[in-house]
């Protein structure tokens, strides 16, 4: 779908690791261009027309992103740089000064490295669920990891690795009857499947912008606007403050207090662009295709008798496998000499290998613009018995 | 070096690595090293006893060029002087980089003198054999 947007598919490259990051479509790079020909100006610094027009457009994009995601209101949207510095910001800003020694963090071991490390770095207690016979993540062992000093549950929507989809509505009532916050790391889900923060009772999410078309280097944190209230600038400096003197530093109000110095302005403003594609083509029908073409690639593969798959019974746009008695690295090598470009390694989830026992996989990740042609190629290049040769390009 | 010669050597080398397994014996000296770029890890032994390298040993997940460029390297280096072996590194690592090199001394090691054509796979081939210079350059 819409493969006419993104120049780099009038190539013959095959892109299959859009878990990494997604292409860019030429109106959010136009946009770019436009930014930095027409009006290269500052958000919220200077009085004058440009300067103006560049403040508009980027809250234009926070308007766009919080109709995206339902949030209740605009200031529940703060731009940061990626997911990741969202995470922070979320477990710094917010958890360090609410949780004691003595509190629960409820994570898992498929969760991404940029939600588990800034919840270690706090030095709280972390138990994490057990997976189920598929490694998806369930509300039933969420909830076997429940005590009374639970205070968080953090996990992605859909995982980074694995692809399970996680039901964030019912794991979010059952925390919400335990007094327990939600963290919810979107970054997959963004632009994959519908993410409704009202209808989900989210209270804070991560997501950027880079995995859903957008640019690189912005990101979105959302939290119920009580919750934003309260997280505490982890940078502080420029642009966030009324005034302040030696005695005292006088915030801005929400969001503004969270977005110090100068942001990412151009990949603000072409996000919104990002967003657009997004709607048009809609969040519905590319999950909907997006599965059926795992579907479809999951079934052929399966009969290839080289391969081991990990996730098979997992619906979603990631498979993850290794061809028997080749490194991943060398497999993703080997598809590389055919332009065929996917991920190899632990994929940033450091600890999913205690539950998988396979330390470093090959990751094949799927978005709507990717074809049942592009699917076909890749079962031809992976059903060769000289792969691990063919990958030394020796 | 034929072409078939070195894929054999490789692929021989990866499948059946020299050495690997560590062996604990505090007499060896140790050093690990993981390939930023990749997913390529090593912890590496060393054995040095009155400048001789008596014996290498390996453990980790890499890659067939990284695993086998050690495997081949150990088996070229034990019995070897240190000088010696520093000589070898430095030349290996030439004809990597494709500059000037001395072939003579390289033996099995030529399975790579064209692996400069592959920018990503310089990293690996010289991965195992940079964690042995480094304890030879600091014992």
């Amino acid at each position: 779908m819409h493969r006419e947007d993104f120049n780099l598919l009038n190539t013959d490259i095959i892109y299959f690791d859009n878990g990494a990051t997604s292409l860019k479509p030429k109106a959010v790079i136009d946009s770019i261009l436009k930014y930095y020909e027409e009006y290269p100006m500052n958000a919220h610094r200077g009085d004058y027309k440009l300067s103006l027009l560049t403040s508009n457009l980027y809250e234009e994009t926070r308007v766009k992103v919080k109709d995206f995601i339902n949030a209740n209101k605009k200031e529940e949207i703060v731009f940061t740089s990626g997911s990741t510095e969202s995470l922070n910001m979320i477990i710094n800003g917010y958890f360090k000064d609410k949780l004691s020694s003595n509190d629960e963090v409820i994570l898992s071991k498929s969760e991404h490295a940029s939600l588990i490390l800034p919840f270690m770095e706090l030095g709280v207690k972390i138990k994490y669920a057990n997976l189920d016979e598929d490694y998806k993540l369930t509300l039933d062992n969420i909830s076997k990891e429940v005590t009374p000093n639970t205070k968080v549950i953090g996990l992605s929507h859909i995982s980074n690795v694995i692809g399970d989809k996680r039901d964030i509505k019912s794991i979010i009532e059952f925390a919400h009857k335990n007094n327990i916050l939600v963290v919810v790391d979107a970054a997959q889900s963004l632009g994959h499947t519908l993410v409704d923060v009202q209808d989900m009772d989210i209270d804070f999410l991560a997501g950027s912008a880079h995995k859903m078309c957008g640019p690189m280097g912005v990101g979105i944190l959302y939290a119920k606007e009580e919750l934003m209230r309260e997280i505490k600038p982890v940078y502080t400096g420029g642009g966030v403050t009324v005034s302040f003197n030696e005695d005292e530093i006088v915030y801005k109000d929400i969001p503004y207090n969270l977005e110090s110095g100068t942001r990412n302005v151009p990949g603000v403003i072409a996000f919104s662009k990002a967003i657009d594609l997004i709607n048009l083509i809609g969040v519905n029908n590319i999950e909907e295709y997006i599965t059926d073409l795992k579907k479809y690639l999951i079934n052929k593969l399966s009969k290839l008798d080289n391969l081991e798959i990990l996730n098979s019974n997992v619906e979603g746009s990631t498979i993850i496998f290794n061809v028997k008695g080749v490194f991943a690295q060398d497999t993703s090598l080997y598809l590389d000499k055919k332009n065929i470009c996917v991920r190899s390694g632990d994929h940033c989830d450091k600890m999913l290998h205690e539950v998988t026992g396979v330390k470093n996989t090959v990751r094949v990740s799927l978005y709507f613009y990717n074809t049942i042609e592009e699917c076909d190629k890749l079962i031809e290049a992976l059903n060769n018995p000289n792969i691990l040769e063919e990958s030394l390009g020796i | 070096m034929d072409s078939n010669i070195k894929r054999e050597l490789i692929l021989d080398n990866f499948n059946y690595p020299n050495n690997k397994g560590l062996t604990n014996d505090p007499s060896y000296i140790k050093k690990s090293d993981k390939n930023p770029s990749c997913i390529d890890h090593f912890d590496i032994e060393l054995k040095l006893e009155d400048g001789v390298v008596k014996d290498i040993r390996f453990d980790g997940e890499a890659c067939a060029i990284a695993t086998s460029s050690l495997s081949i390297a150990i088996h070229r280096f034990i019995g070897k002087s240190k000088e010696e072996v520093l000589n070898i590194i430095d030349n290996y690592k030439k004809m990597v980089n494709e500059e000037e090199y001395d072939k003579t001394i390289l033996e099995d090691l030529l399975a790579f003198d064209e692996i400069w054509k592959q920018e990503s796979r310089k990293t690996c081939a010289t991965l195992g054999i940079n964690i042995i210079e480094d304890i030879l350059n600091n014992n």
